[in-house]
């Protein structure tokens, strides 16, 4: 029983079904053994149980693997994404980070399972094969490992030459999404310049050198089917060819052979499969390598010296009399972000640029200064150092007399909430949004924020705490928003509340009526940083700022006598 | 295409040939000694041809299909894009953007790959099922029956599965949509979780979502892979039943042995072409339903133009009889504005939010359309001018800055290469933009991003504004900026605003104090009517909506 003692040999059922049939042939027809025919097909029937049993199984764990896999890596992703810094942040783009943690990942998700099942297939298939082909005959063995290298060869050789140009391909694809794109956004001055047919020919010819590069590499490519199927066909006239003369010396016998055959067409569909779904794995991997550098970036760059766990009461009273924001001459240019996409090599530009230029100021606790100036003054650049969001360059700035980069990121937050200019809501219900950075807050403590923040009235007609909130906070109008986010950082239960551009939407009655409201709050240090002097006009000191130097101080009776900067924004607000 | 289908039947012949002569050639070879070495051989030779024939019909195949495929693909972009080119102004605003480039984008390689592709491969499947149900039939027509009856049921199998696992995808589809929209909302807000030490609480949100999102995955993709072994499993016992039966009919020599190899070798070829057709069958629907699309862009109808005149030296008086116009049915927004400006005026319109200011603006331009009445420029009723003389008498600068993509002088010339680079830098000049140019790495050859980030908003605005001044048209429309710019560039635009107005009849939306002073006729627009008109100060004397205006800014 030559054919029993192979079969203990094989690791996968579908590998025997050839060796069978050619029992099957030689010992059943040859000899007219009708009881053998049936038990072979018996045999062949318990096989194929046998092979989807295990090939279920194999893609059980191979799923398993790929999803659970995945899922760690989404979740680590997004763990780094929450570690970053500000300005790290800033390097990356939202839109860029939510590709990598969604599809991305997604493709990697993709990938890993294609690479399991392939690879739990289709190897053992052809290895397994080749060996059974080597037990019946060494010489087909041979036959069959030169195919097997030379459509190797051929496969690596056409995808190391067509990938390039389907990069090329993509490319000219963004360039040309971008030519749709900013005749969308720039629809009224095309138009209006009457550049039509000016877009259409850039377009036309961006579209023909596309057509081009496709048609190349698409060209290349289709010479994958026909190749493999020249080789293959013509191992096949070899194998017969050799096998016509083993069988007439009697070193093989016509099952034999035709076992060889089948083997011969096994291998064809794995190889044959095996091309086309390396293509999948290649474009996994360069989303695996996109994941990887996000990985691979520092989380936080900023210094920190002696962080010690130092509650925002225990770092108050430690120095009452401290002022409760100190800047002493500082200076700040933002880190260089040079994007890899464009490439400016900025000689003296950015450098030469700073945000802040030498500035000091303090504010005692309980009194309020306003920062006004105009977008890239460098005002909103205060209420972020503030906070220890960026590194400065140098100068110190103390909050109640302990420097910033001293303190725990929870420790700053404990003492100052910060307002944005844009309202950030999250899909949930007011209470969810409220309690951000005041999980233990009481219900009472929610209701009295909202107060002050003027946004009782209005929440209670939508329902109270409970009333959800859509998503970007579509259901409440920009002045309820900008509300919302007032109370938020009053429920934060802090005492420096820091507004940045943050009643822009507030009509002047309500934007007094708050501003009054927060000032009547017993040591509230108030940093409102606006556009228009109405928002600052009561503070009790104003910064002016203008290209990231402070122009002028004071209160905003004193600074309307001179004929200053002050004046000219108090003109240009209607 | 004939070429193609051709192509196609010859390629699916000499693939269908080559196992009945392999099964020949196995039954020349009998025995030990007994081998019928010059029929083989001749068998052999015969194969050769065929494999030679086959792949270089599977080759032409091939390179005709791409061909085809990339022209369609190239023809439909154009079309789509042109279309894009005339639409109106209403259309484009009304239609979501990232819709439309998906369109001209992926629809487009769906309808080449999927459509062409598509179409060729459930070509060669059915020609490649008819041709294995006739031979199988030639080699046996006892045993045939078996292989065609029992095949589709591997189909059914799938299709249970797959009918199955779509839910699971489908809960899939939902799962990742809740993360993605999370995440979304959540780095977008980073920077304020991190303000608010937020960020563990976030984490814990989204461990949870994650893990929903797996367990549904895991089924999802699992459930998915059955579709495979499953049919593999019909398909293997179709193959014990053919072997079996095959050899039973041989022994009683029904069937010779290399007839019996054929046999076997067609029945498992036979369920590949009805695999391929189902997945075929879906990226066909696609295609349709994406070529739908596309064309239903494509044949969006292009502004209409309602006159030919031209306007030639324009002098610039400008007139509104009984305007009327709403955006949508429901919503009156402008009603019987009447309006007569003579040239050279500065007009300043002025007026809250939503109060029309921007659609004075688009009724001026042509943008869109007065739903009754009608605007004359030196008494011409716009409707009688072609579209693009109107627009091209008009220098428009919105509030909205838009940069696009290459240098400098790309953004200022925008393309047109009739603009000799002197005038250029005289315009920079005049706008006071040629300073900071020349400050830029390199000069007017500086490339800039979409979103003009490495330039300040100022400066965006200035590149707007020389891009105006390049083409010194009659009359101007001014959408001053908000929010204001750094203190010395926005005087430096007031100065370069002031020096195109001369002799030019204006029209700025206006929001700073100094240009509502400067400008001929303030008009005070509300809820879509203008409903003051006269100077700074002849309107305080009014004291109605535009005193009110000006008093809550200072107060």
């Amino acid at each position: 029983m030559r054919y029993w003692h192979r079969c203990s040999k094989c690791l996968r059922p579908e590998l025997l079904v050839p060796l069978v049939v050619a029992a099957m042939i030689d010992r059943g027809i040859i000899n007219h053994d009708k009881r053998f025919v049936i038990l072979m097909g018996l045999l062949l029937l318990l096989l194929a149980v046998v092979g989807m049993a295990v090939s279920i199984t194999a893609q059980y764990f191979a799923a398993r693997a790929a999803v659970l896999s995945t899922g760690r890596m989404r979740s680590d992703v997004y763990k780094r994404i929450m570690s970053f810094s500000q300005n790290s942040l800033d390097r990356v783009g939202t839109s860029a980070l939510l590709t990598r943690i969604t599809s991305d990942l997604n493709q990697v998700q993709g990938g890993i399972n294609m690479t399991l099942r392939l690879f739990l297939r289709s190897p053992f298939v052809v290895a397994g094969a080749m060996i059974m082909a080597a037990l019946i005959s060494l010489r087909a063995f041979v036959l069959f490992a030169a195919v097997i290298l030379c459509l190797s060869v051929f496969v690596a050789w056409l995808m190391r030459h067509t990938l390039p140009m389907y990069n090329t391909v993509q490319k000219k694809l963004e360039g040309l999404m971008v030519l749709v794109r900013e005749n969308l956004e720039g629809i009224r001055v095309i138009r209006a310049f009457t550049g039509e047919e000016q877009e259409r020919k850039a377009f036309f010819s961006r579209n023909e050198g596309l057509y081009e590069v496709a048609m190349t590499a698409g060209g290349w490519q289709s010479m994958l089917n026909p190749v493999t199927f020249v080789m293959v066909n013509f191992a096949v006239v070899i194998l017969l060819y050799y096998s016509g003369r083993a069988v007439y010396v009697g070193s093989l016998t016509t099952g034999e052979t035709v076992a060889l055959y089948n083997y011969m067409c096994q291998i064809l569909v794995e190889l044959v499969k095996f091309a086309t779904l390396i293509v999948q794995i290649t474009r996994a991997w360069a989303c695996v390598g996109r994941v990887s550098d996000l990985m691979s970036m520092v989380p936080d760059e900023r210094v920190q010296h002696n962080p010690a766990e130092a509650t925002a009461s225990a770092a108050a009273n430690a120095a009452p009399e401290a002022p409760a924001i100190r800047f002493r001459s500082v200076n700040f240019s933002y880190p260089s972000n040079n994007k890899p996409k464009a490439p400016t090599p900025d000689s003296d530009q950015s450098s030469a640029r700073k945000a802040i230029n030498d500035l000091s100021f303090s504010v005692a606790a309980g009194e309020m200064l306003g920062i006004i100036g105009g977008t890239g003054s460098g005002k909103s650049t205060i209420g972020g150092l503030l906070r220890h969001a960026y590194d400065i360059n140098d100068g110190s700035i103390e909050l109640f007399g302990r420097p910033v980069n001293e303190m725990t990121d929870a420790s700053i937050a404990g003492i100052c909430a910060y307002v944005p200019q844009r309202s950030q809501l999250f899909t949930g219900t007011v209470e969810d949004n409220l309690r951000l950075g005041a999980r233990e807050a009481s219900r009472d403590d929610l209701i009295n924020s909202l107060k002050i923040a003027q946004a009782y009235d209005f929440v209670m007609e939508k329902g109270g705490l409970a009333a959800s909130v859509a998503k970007g906070g579509t259901n409440f109008s920009g002045g309820q928003r900008q509300r919302l986010c007032i109370a938020r950082a009053l429920a934060a239960a802090s005492r420096i509340l820091v507004l940045d551009d943050a009643t822009s939407a507030l009509d002047a009655a309500t934007e007094r009526q708050l501003i009054s409201e927060l000032k009547s709050i017993k040591d509230l240090t108030i940093i409102v940083i606006a556009q228009r002097t109405m928002s600052v006009q009561s503070a009790d000191n104003i910064i002016v700022m203008d290209s990231g130097w402070c122009v002028e101080s004071g209160i905003h009776e004193e600074l309307l006598k001179h004929n200053s900067t002050y004046c000219e924004i108090y003109e240009a607000g209607l | 295409m004939l070429l193609s289908v051709f192509c196609a039947v010859i390629s699916v012949v000499s693939t269908l040939l080559l196992p009945i002569y392999v099964g020949k050639a196995i039954d020349t070879m009998t025995g030990t000694g007994r081998v019928d070495f010059g029929l083989l051989s001749e068998l052999l030779l015969f194969m050769t041809f065929l494999i030679v024939l086959g792949g270089a019909a599977q080759l032409l195949m091939g390179r005709l299909n791409t061909h085809i495929s990339n022209l369609v693909t190239r023809r439909l972009r154009d079309r789509a894009f042109s279309a894009i080119t005339g639409i109106s102004i209403a259309e484009a605003d009304s239609r979501s953007h990232g819709d439309l480039e998906s369109r001209i984008i992926n629809d487009a390689d769906a309808v080449g790959d999927g459509l062409l592709l598509g179409l060729s491969q459930l070509f060669t499947g059915v020609l490649t099922i008819l041709g294995t149900i006739g031979f199988l039939f030639s080699i046996s027509y006892q045993i045939a029956p078996i292989v065609v009856i029992l095949t589709p049921m591997s189909l059914m199998v799938a299709r249970f599965i797959s009918s199955r696992s779509a839910i699971f995808f489908k809960e899939q589809a939902f799962a990742r949509g809740e993360l993605t929209e999370f995440c979304g909302e959540q780095v977008a807000a980073a920077g304020l979780l991190r303000a608010y030490c937020a960020g563990n609480h976030s984490i814990e949100q989204f461990e949870e979502l994650n893990k929903k999102l797996n367990d549904v995955s895991l089924k999802a993709v699992f459930y998915s892979s059955l579709p495979n072994p499953s049919s593999r499993f019909v398909n293997n016992i179709i193959y014990m039943a053919v072997g079996a039966i095959g050899a039973l009919f041989a022994i009683s020599g029904g069937i010779t042995i290399g007839g019996l190899t054929s046999f076997l070798s067609y029945a498992s070829g036979y369920a590949k072409p009805f695999n391929e057709i189902t997945g075929v069958i879906t990226e066909l629907q696609n295609a349709i339903i994406c070529l739908g699309r596309l064309s239903e862009l494509i044949n969006l109808p292009p502004e209409s133009e309602t006159g030919d005149k031209q306007l030639t030296s324009v002098r610039g008086d400008v007139t509104f009889e009984d305007v009327e116009f709403s955006y949508n049915k429901d919503m009156h927004l402008i009603s019987g504005l009447n309006l007569s400006v003579s040239r050279g005026t500065k007009v300043a319109i002025v007026g809250p939010t939503g109060a029309g200011k921007t659609t004075l603006v688009n009724l001026l331009m042509r943008f869109y359309d007065t739903n009754s009445g009608s605007i004359l420029i030196d008494g011409i009723d716009t409707h009688d001018v072609k579209r693009s003389s109107l627009r091209s008498s008009f220098g428009m600068v919105l509030q909205d800055v838009w940069i696009r993509e290459g240098t400098v002088l790309f953004n200022l010339t925008l393309g047109r290469d009739n603009i000799l680079m002197e005038d250029v830098i005289r315009s920079a000049r005049l706008s006071h933009a040629h300073d900071f140019i020349m400050r830029l790495p390199h000069g007017y050859d500086t490339m800039l991003s979409s979103d003009g980030s490495s330039l300040s908003q100022g400066e965006k605005q200035l590149i707007c504004i020389t891009r105006v001044m390049l083409m010194l048209p009659p009359m101007l429309i001014l959408d001053e900026a908000t929010s204001s710019i750094d203190t010395r560039t926005e005087q430096r635009i007031g100065q370069t605003f002031l020096g195109m107005m001369q002799g030019r009849t204006t029209f700025i939306v206006a929001h700073r104090l100094s240009t509502i002073r400067n400008s001929d006729l303030i008009l005070y627009m509300e809820h879509g009517a203008v409903k003051e008109q006269g100077t700074h100060e002849e309107l305080l004397n009014k004291k109605g909506g535009y005193a009110a205006l000006y008093n809550s800014s200072r107060a």
